[in-house]
């Protein structure tokens, strides 16, 4: 662990930054993995952007003043699918929350129940979510993150997480309970 | 048909980010809303679907190499997370914050099901609450299951298991003993990330049983029985966390 072998170019950090790294930052692996297969809808570019994330939190550690480390590097996962999405997917990441929302005819916990109890559609449900909807609801629901986390990552200002998360929820009720209407009415290009 | 505030306000319920004051009004605007109750029940059974579906998917082996590599081959596998040596002064604060959501609760109990379980549950997250006040969480402090399980002996008439799952995540804390139901129970408190995890553990005659989960006051517990023992795990981690400690303990 001496501070001068170093790779990849990855010199500017020395060997006491790369300890912090791994006490601080590596133990979120799991969580950079999962935010960017959810995002990126698939195991096999989640891994390689996952990995291009794990390398520019490295590069930008030092920026890294302490606080929330998860946080931190969510949110630099979160820019580098963001990026390969546009890039590669021509994804439409423009969703906006403010959308205009009908009121739904309220959905029966049973019929839920029934609707979610499936882990294949479940999966496929999510993966129909537009982008914006979908980050909120893996934030909230799988990685168990605050508003405050769920903001930062996001760069949304926290007073709009709550209706984000409920526009997220309502449209993930719907794309469950009516597949088909849903998919009408697009929820991605 | 649809209340507004089920677009709004009924979320931060949800996800316990209210304020005690808003909470409360939100609880008594719930006795009149059927709406909202719908609603928040919906809610919740879509967010148990999505704890029970294991949708979060860890990191391959493979990436985790990988990145090791490019680290400069000398990252470890796992960690020991920090240890804040400070001790729970935020947890004072969050415990008056929640006893008085849960004074507010108990006016309008919403959880619903078996009777009994109900009942169990909130003398579990009861005992939980209890414990997250300054100086109640711990009898033996320790991350060594070796320190931690001699320590029940003698104190209690049936061996809980003790593992320390740091690698995976939940270095364990330490344990207590607590009551529940009138009957002594040990407790293993894990940790993960800036959360803690209590486990209660008695012995039972009942058959082993599946996990059955649920959540009251934000607060998320599932319990089960294996081998002559049963447990019941509860914390604010999320449910998919709860959920892989539940499934390393019955390892």
């Amino acid at each position: 662990m001496s501070a001068g072998v170093e790779r990849d170019g990855l010199d500017v950090l020395d060997s006491q930054d790369r300890a912090r790294f791994e006490q601080l930052v590596l133990p979120h692996l799991d969580a950079a993995f999962n935010l960017s297969r959810w995002l990126m809808r698939g195991r096999a570019d989640a891994e390689d952007v996952a990995q291009e994330a794990m390398m520019r939190a490295w590069r930008f550690f030092r920026g890294f003043h302490g606080g929330d480390a998860r946080a931190w590097l969510l949110q630099i996962v979160r820019n580098t699918c963001y990026t390969w999405l546009e890039k590669n997917r021509s994804v439409d990441l423009t969703t906006e929350f403010d959308e205009e929302l009908h009121p739904q005819p309220s959905v029966s916990p049973e019929t839920l129940a029934i609707a979610g109890d499936n882990r294949e559609r479940l999966t496929r449900a999510l993966e129909e979510l537009p982008v914006r909807f979908r980050e909120v609801l893996i934030l909230r629901e799988l990685e168990g993150c605050s508003y405050k986390e769920i903001a930062t990552i996001t760069s949304v200002p926290i007073g709009t997480v709550m209706s984000a998360l409920a526009r997220a929820r309502q449209r993930l009720q719907r794309v469950l309970t009516h597949p088909a209407e849903a998919a009408k009415t697009g929820g991605r290009p | 048909m649809n209340c507004e505030l089920t677009q709004t306000v009924l979320h931060g319920y949800l996800d316990g980010e209210l304020d005690a004051a808003r909470a409360a009004d939100f609880e008594r605007h719930l006795i009149s809303c059927p709406d909202c109750v719908t609603a928040l029940e919906s809610h919740e059974s879509l967010r148990s679907s999505l704890v029970h579906a294991r949708l979060y998917e860890r990191a391959p082996n493979s990436l985790r190499q990988k990145v090791q590599a490019q680290l400069g081959g000398s990252v470890r596998s796992s960690v020991v997370p920090i240890r804040n040596p400070a001790p729970w002064r935020w947890l004072a604060v969050a415990a008056t914050f929640l006893l008085a959501v849960f004074l507010g609760w108990r006016l309008f109990p919403l959880l619903r099901g078996n009777q009994e379980e109900t009942t169990l549950a909130s003398a579990i997250v009861d005992a939980h609450l209890r414990s997250l006040q300054p100086g109640h969480l711990e009898d033996v402090q320790s991350t060594d299951q070796h320190t931690v399980k001699p320590w029940f002996d003698g104190r209690l008439d049936f061996a809980p298991p003790v593992h320390d799952f740091v690698n995976e995540g939940f270095p364990l804390q330490g344990g207590r003993l607590d009551v529940v139901h009138g009957r002594t129970v040990a407790v293993l408190v894990y940790a993960r990330r800036k959360h803690l995890i209590n486990v209660f553990v008695w012995p039972t005659t009942e058959p082993d049983s599946e996990p059955l989960s649920g959540s009251q006051l934000g607060y998320h517990w599932t319990d089960w029985r294996k081998s002559g023992m049963e447990m019941c795990a509860v914390s604010d981690v999320s449910p998919i966390d709860l959920a892989e400690l539940q499934r390393l303990l019955m390892q």
